[in-house]
């Protein structure tokens, strides 16, 4: 993740420098490798750069989706945005998401990587189950889950009623609508985190715990002393990875609820969506989109701070 | 029972395989639920108190979802975007992480460092303006209009980057000695070096291409030209409170990449290792 490779690249370049040119004259020699770039180059210019400004853009401006009028507004969509209580609301549903997600996401998938790292067919068989629900479709996971929270019928509720407690209506319940999402969400995404763990447990030495069984370290100590000090810097990463990626809830909500009940838990990407699509107002729309992209950017410099300090120490 | 210490099977030991079996069954329990209710008889499916197996296990469920079809038109969409999606990404970003590893041009150095910045922006942030882009080139409800903004993944490049520049120079040298052009020598000595590399990212970029729910649903309007995910969001409206047909569309739509994941598992979790901790 981290950048920090300059002086490496820049020795072996040095190393090659006194390579006769090889690849035609001078010009190509010179400009040759822009070839290489450009085929991606142009397509990023295209869709990732040009949107990225047309939306700055488009902010300052009193567009509709069907764009045939564009009337300049100077700072009021950001003046509105900033004032709008579903602004506020909405964030803050995004931040509780990620909040409630993220400890289970991060626990579960380093319990299941400890337990599922082991060779032959229980560890095939644990490997798939656990990550099996990632490989799913948004649609196919909240097709299963809102059967799953019917009420009367649904297998919980079911459960529920069997074991003699009182039915929840997990998903119209304005207390209950988020925990069901985390749930769903903890389901069909630790595999991913779990994977990740499990790459970093099968890169200890073997030998590393052969010393220390012959110093007579038990099972528990190997844990504790060995295995999980040397998990802190994977499990910095992985909280990072995961806070950014519950930042961006949208599908598993959008798909359950709706963003409700009353609005419960409509994520910043909904109210997004919802502005620039339902609303047609684009200019606002993007605004928002800016606030979102300035809070992910947050997080991600503070992700590189992290680790750039933390790499010297390891 | 073998005589050493390591290999009894001690109490802690079997907690252990015992937790581990019943959190995967846990695990599984949704899924198999939903096959389960996919193989009863519409009536039994909103029976109380609930039944654990069908009665008279039915593919009725999946006939009817078969017959209407236009599941099977999802499946030609999102194998169509999926496969475009996945051989593009690798092209561009293999001949990119190429140019950025080993040739010099003037600015390359900024167009990469724009690059890293590229990773930082959500595509979530892009959908307006990419929508407003997209209608005015006419391709909205269209294959490109799906594929071209999922090929651009700079993190893609970047991790081929940083692996193309481990790899020793010495058989690109040999190869050049011998006169190969250096589209000859990505080809002929890149590629094949970093196949595992080159395997991760295709199994992640097809995953992610296959599951991608918010561009395609914002730029198909057309039922006829919706993925997978897109077409089954509508299933709950179309077929209405028949839960058999429901969870027979559901375990359709998961199933082909239950079955690559199932076939590549070793692949797929080796991928995750060289390209997310290496990455």
């Amino acid at each position: 993740m981290a950048v920090q490779t300059p002086t490496r690249t820049s020795t072996t370049e040095a190393r090659h420098a006194q390579e006769p040119p090889r690849n035609g004259p001078p010009w190509i020699e010179k400009w040759g490798g822009l070839f290489f770039v450009a085929p991606f180059g142009v397509l990023f210019a295209f869709f990732l750069l040009w949107p990225t400004v047309a939306g700055l853009w488009n902010s300052f401006f009193n567009t509709s989706l069907a764009g045939v009028k564009q009337e300049f507004l100077g700072l009021q969509n950001w003046r509105e945005m900033f004032g709008d209580p579903a602004v506020w609301d909405s964030l803050k549903n995004t931040l509780v998401f990620t909040a409630m997600s993220t400890p289970p996401l991060v626990i579960i998938a380093l319990v299941m990587a400890l337990l599922a790292n082991r060779k032959g067919l229980l560890g095939w068989l644990l490997r798939f189950s656990y990550f099996a629900p990632f490989v799913l479709p948004a649609t196919v996971v909240t097709l299963i889950w809102v059967w799953i929270y019917q009420p009367g019928f649904g297998l919980v509720n079911g459960l529920l009623t069997a074991g003699g407690f009182a039915e929840i209506d997990w998903l119209n319940d304005e207390n209950r609508a988020m925990l069901a999402v985390v749930i769903t969400t903890v389901w069909w995404t630790v595999g991913f985190n779990f994977l990740l763990y499990l790459a970093a447990l099968q890169g200890i030495p073997e030998q590393v715990y052969e010393a220390a069984s012959i110093d007579g370290a038990n099972g528990r100590q190997k844990l504790f002393r060995i295995t999980l000090p040397l998990m802190s810097r994977t499990t910095g990463l992985i909280i990072v990875l995961q806070l950014v990626a519950s930042l961006k809830i949208f599908d598993q909500i959008y798909l359950m609820t709706d963003g409700g009940p009353n609005y419960a838990t409509r994520p910043i990407i909904q109210y997004i969506y919802e502005s620039g699509f339902t609303s047609y107002r684009i200019g606002y729309a993007s605004a928002i989109s800016y606030l979102f992209f300035a809070i992910i950017v947050i997080v991600a410099v503070a992700q590189f701070k992290l680790f750039s300090g933390k790499k010297e120490a390891v | 029972m073998s005589g050493t210490v390591e290999r009894r099977f001690t109490f802690p030991k079997v907690a252990i395989i015992v937790g581990a079996v019943l959190l995967a069954a846990v695990w599984l329990v949704p899924l198999l639920w939903a096959i389960d209710t996919s193989l009863k008889p519409e009536p039994e499916t909103t029976q109380t108190p609930i039944t654990w197996l069908p009665g008279a296990p039915t593919l009725d469920a999946y006939q009817s979802v078969l017959e209407q079809g236009s599941i099977l038109r999802w499946f030609l969409n999102s194998t169509i975007v999926a496969v475009l999606v996945t051989s593009l990404t690798l092209l561009v970003s293999v001949l990119a992480a190429y140019g950025f590893s080993r040739t010099t041009f003037p600015g390359r150095r900024v167009l990469f460092g724009i690059l890293i910045a590229g990773i930082l922006v959500p595509p979530q942030v892009l959908i307006v303006p990419l929508f407003q882009e997209m209608s005015g080139l006419g391709l909205v409800d269209t294959y490109w209009g799906m594929v071209l903004p999922q090929v651009v993944a700079p993190v893609m490049v970047f991790v081929l980057k940083k692996f193309f520049d481990g790899v020793s120079r010495d058989f690109e040298d040999a190869a050049r000695v011998d006169g190969a052009t250096r589209l000859r020598i990505v080809w002929s000595v890149m590629v094949p070096m970093s196949r595992p590399i080159l395997v991760a990212v295709g199994i992640f970029t097809f995953i992610g291409a296959w599951n991608n729910f918010l561009w395609p649903f914002i730029v198909t309007t057309d039922p006829s030209m919706m993925t997978i995910p897109v077409g089954l969001a509508n299933v709950q409206g179309s077929y209405g409170l028949r839960y058999a047909q429901i969870m027979a569309s559901a375990v359709l739509g998961g199933l082909p990449l239950l079955i690559v994941f199932a076939l590549f598992q070793r692949h797929v979790v080796r991928g995750v290792g060289d390209a997310g901790i290496k990455g």
